[in-house]
């Protein structure tokens, strides 16, 4: 099956469409291999993959898996507008590959037999035909073949069953023409459809072959009454001549005037011929009987009490996973960082030049790699979970509780996600439809207690508390369960506020289980934390290139230097070293320490002092720079040898008239703090990727600094007035 | 008048096991909408398998595949009791 075109013709581009679950992508990778690339769809944080077929001059563009081509969601909107031709920055298709699953024929057949209406040279992939016969359903691809009009090979793509034909069949992809409906609509819709048409044909909106198609679809938009598919529908009539546009509001309102709910009608005018069609195609048990291995397997997960001892076994792996097997090789990369700071020291003489590429460009590379870890294993966990179909069951059983809230069952996992670091989390959002729930979830993922906050915690907690462990432990679950309800309490106010709206319907399919394809997963985390790198990261470099330029200016003189060092009491032996105090002279006076003074009438309140102030400004970097900027100010050194000591020194730490600073009351609040506050730049770079907009993620720092800010105010205060001051 | 009470029914009320063909699929558009085109089509046979463990949601088999809904859009789709 030798290419027989001349190398230099342009491949031909073949967009593959599918239901969700329908093995759409086990397929694409096993016709492309690793010629893939990774990128989304201009605008929108859709997944736009593209690969090669070797041999074929064959460009495949995969499609997001949708039920139809509604444009309900982003993906549907996207789904659609390629194969109307219609997306710009990706041509038309040559043809389409549609991807059926024979286990389950009648709803995928609705999403294809929209796509055949389009007219397009089409080829029917029937996936999982070995699941199908086991199953014990006997299909007659011969037949459906010849009924739908189009070639259709059954494949097992996991197993490379029926590539050799598909491909044959890619290569003789027939011409575009209109293929006829085969079953009627209702005499008034047929006819608004034709009126539409005519429109649609005299402005040249679409090819002539899609017009009848491109009609129909139109229709059910503008009539479904659901705002994402009305306002799809007033788009489309916006780039059109105003007279065009006119006649087809006209015949849409004609229709709608006659017929109470039209979309409905053609819904199920199709079904109705997709479930004959079926019955000629298809010979097997009457299914009411069958039980699949899946089913059993259900029984047991989705079980009262065994299913949700699994559950929480499941989730207690995947969090214990980020967690755990992330440190070593985020310590990896920190020593790597480090190494590659003292080889620049080295070789470079000091200077600005040596300190902005060592603190702020290292450092900055530094925080987003250091997050790479945790990305890769998450987005890792998270196919597993997705490509067994077990996902599904975990929205199946985490929907009551987190409908409570407002929420959809598809929040749970990401949410759970965040407690490692939020940046996972609000990548895992991805899949929830609603958008309102999405931003939702997204919005209050921060809350959840993230491990970079964990230094913070333990250094403060033990600064204060000392070796009263009870009291630590409780502290540390305390804070853990702040983050959690007030997330929780936040997610109904946004629902009811900036949110609300009629509650998105939880309508999920099960899909069968599956074993996971390693290569799959491999492939699909790669690509997903590559994009995190190229998107988030150079936000992330850029903004603590301007911390370390915050820090580094204006550099003290010589006599202030030595003015710092003079001051410390001479009886100290063991005091700080020269060069730490030197460093903590230098960051007194920089830009970040000025502004550290500056807040400090703001940081007065919640009971901290300038020094917090500083450590909460540089914080934004990322939480856990606050142990080390508490170790320049306090001039200890590098806190991760002086541990110890930096925790006397915050401790032992006074305000002028000699009160200590971090007392009880001021712990707390600063603790509290660090519980509500949006400090990591990272997550905020992520939030404007995924919502496409500053506005979210400066919303987001808005929201939590105030409430930062007040509840450790109403720490601070209460706390000082029941403790008199401690 | 009606003589006779057509005893009606939503996939809903259904215990685990039983089945029903569905009548009508009411509610507001965009989920009705979203109900046929996921297949529950008047005339179609629904089963209903399992209640999630903490009561809410359901899982329904319907042409062939399984799908989980929540009582509320349950209660939706009307079916003859079988």
């Amino acid at each position: 099956m030798a290419d027989t075109q001349s190398v230099t013709a342009p491949p031909s581009r073949i967009a593959i469409a599918g239901n969700p679950n329908s093995g759409k992508t086990t397929l694409f990778n096993a016709l492309t291999g690793l010629r893939q690339k990774v990128a989304n769809y201009p605008g929108v944080t859709v997944e736009k993959r593209e690969g090669e077929i070797a041999g074929l001059n064959i460009t495949l563009l995969d499609l997001p898996g949708t039920y139809s081509l509604t444009a309900r969601s982003p993906d549907e909107q996207i789904a659609r507008d390629v194969i109307q031709g219609r997306l710009e920055g990706v041509p038309r298709p040559d043809g389409i590959l549609i991807v059926v699953d024979a286990a389950n024929l009648e709803r995928n057949l609705y999403l294809a037999t929209q796509i055949l209406d389009f007219g397009w040279p089409v080829v029917i992939a029937c996936t999982m035909s070995d699941l199908a016969a086991e199953n014990g359903l006997h299909i007659d691809y011969a037949r459906l073949s010849m009924e739908l009009g189009v070639p259709v090979v059954p494949v097992v793509a996991s197993k490379g069953v029926g590539l050799d034909e598909l491909r044959h069949a890619l290569t003789r992809l027939t011409k575009h023409a209109e293929r006829a409906r085969p079953w009627p609509l209702e005499p008034a819709f047929e006819e608004a459809v034709e009126h539409v048409a005519t429109c649609v044909n005299q402005c040249n909106a679409l090819p002539p072959h899609a017009t009848r198609a491109g009609a129909l679809l139109w229709l059910m938009d503008f009539l479904s009454g659901e705002q994402g598919s009305r306002s799809s529908a007033e788009r489309f009539l916006a780039k059109l001549p105003t007279g065009c546009a006119q006649s087809i509001r006209s015949a849409a309102g004609t229709l709608a005037a006659k017929h109470g709910d039209a979309p409905a009608s053609a819904i199920e005018a199709r079904y109705r011929w997709i479930s004959e069609l079926t019955r000629r195609v298809v010979t097997g048990p009457n299914e009411a009987g069958t039980i699949t291995r899946s089913d059993r397997l259900d029984r047991l997960l989705t079980h009262k009490v065994f299913g949700l001892v699994i559950f929480a076994a499941v989730m207690f792996g995947l969090f214990a996973s980020i967690f755990w097997w992330a440190e070593p090789l985020m310590g990896l990369i920190e020593s790597a960082q480090n190494a590659v700071s003292a080889g620049v020291r080295r070789v470079m003489p000091d200077g600005p030049l040596q300190s902005l590429l060592t603190d702020g460009l290292i450092t900055g590379v530094g925080a987003v790699v250091s997050f790479f870890p945790q990305i890769c294993i998450l987005f890792f966990c998270l196919g597993v979970l997705e490509d067994t179909g077990y996902m599904a069951r975990a929205a199946f059983l985490m929907d009551r509780l987190m409908s409570r809230v407002g929420l959809h069952g598809k929040s749970f996992i990401p949410l759970l996600s965040s407690y490692a670091c939020a940046i996972p989390g609000i990548l895992a959002t991805r899949t929830i439809e609603s958008t309102r729930d999405r931003f939702t979830t997204i919005l209050i993922a921060p809350l959840m207690s993230c491990s970079a906050r964990l230094p913070v915690y333990l250094i403060v907690i033990g600064a204060v508390f000392g070796e009263r462990t009870i009291v630590k432990a409780g502290l540390m679950f305390g804070l853990y369960a702040l983050g959690t309800i007030t997330a929780l309490v936040m997610a109904l106010v946004f629902k009811r506020t900036i949110f609300a709206g009629p509650r998105p319907p939880f309508i999920m399919e099960l899909p069968p289980y599956r074993l996971p394809r390693l290569r799959t997963l491999i492939l699909t985390t790669w690509e997903r934390s590559r994009l995190f790198l190229t998107n988030a990261g150079t936000t992330i470099v850029a903004v603590c290139i301007v911390l370390w330029a915050l820090t580094y200016f204006p550099r003290m003189s010589a006599a202030q230097g030595e003015a710092a060092v003079k001051a410390l009491p001479a009886a100290q032996t063991e005091g700080p070293s020269r060069a730490d105090v030197l460093a903590s002279e230098q960051l007194r006076q920089s830009y970040m320490g000025r502004l550290g003074h500056a807040i400090e009438p703001v940081m007065k309140p919640i009971g901290l002092d300038w020094r917090m102030g500083v450590g909460i400004l540089s914080s934004f970097l990322a939480r856990e720079v606050f142990v080390g900027a508490m170790g320049i100010t306090f001039a200890v050194g590098d806190p991760e040898q002086h541990g110890d000591t930096l925790r006397d020194q915050m401790a032992a730490a006074t305000w002028p008239d000699g009160r200590r600073v971090l007392g009880v009351a001021a712990a707390c609040s600063l603790l509290v703090f660090y519980v509500f506050a949006c400090q990591c730049i990272s997550t905020l770079a992520v939030v404007r990727k995924e919502t496409g907009s500053w506005r979210w993620p400066a919303f987001m720092f808005a929201y939590m600094t105030v409430l930062a800010y007040v509840a450790a105010l109403l720490v601070y205060q209460v706390g000082t007035r029941i403790m008199g001051g401690a | 008048m009606p003589t006779t009470v057509i005893h009606k029914q939503a996939v809903s009320d259904l215990q685990p096991g039983q089945q029903g063909n569905i009548v009508a699929v009411s509610g507001p558009a965009e989920i009705r909408h979203r109900l046929l085109e996921m297949g529950l089509t008047p005339g179609t046979r629904v089963e209903l398998i399992r209640v999630a463990p903490m009561g809410d949601p359901v899982e329904i088999r319907v042409r062939g595949y399984r799908l989980s809904l929540r009582k509320s859009e349950a209660s939706a789709v009307r079916i003859d009791a079988a």
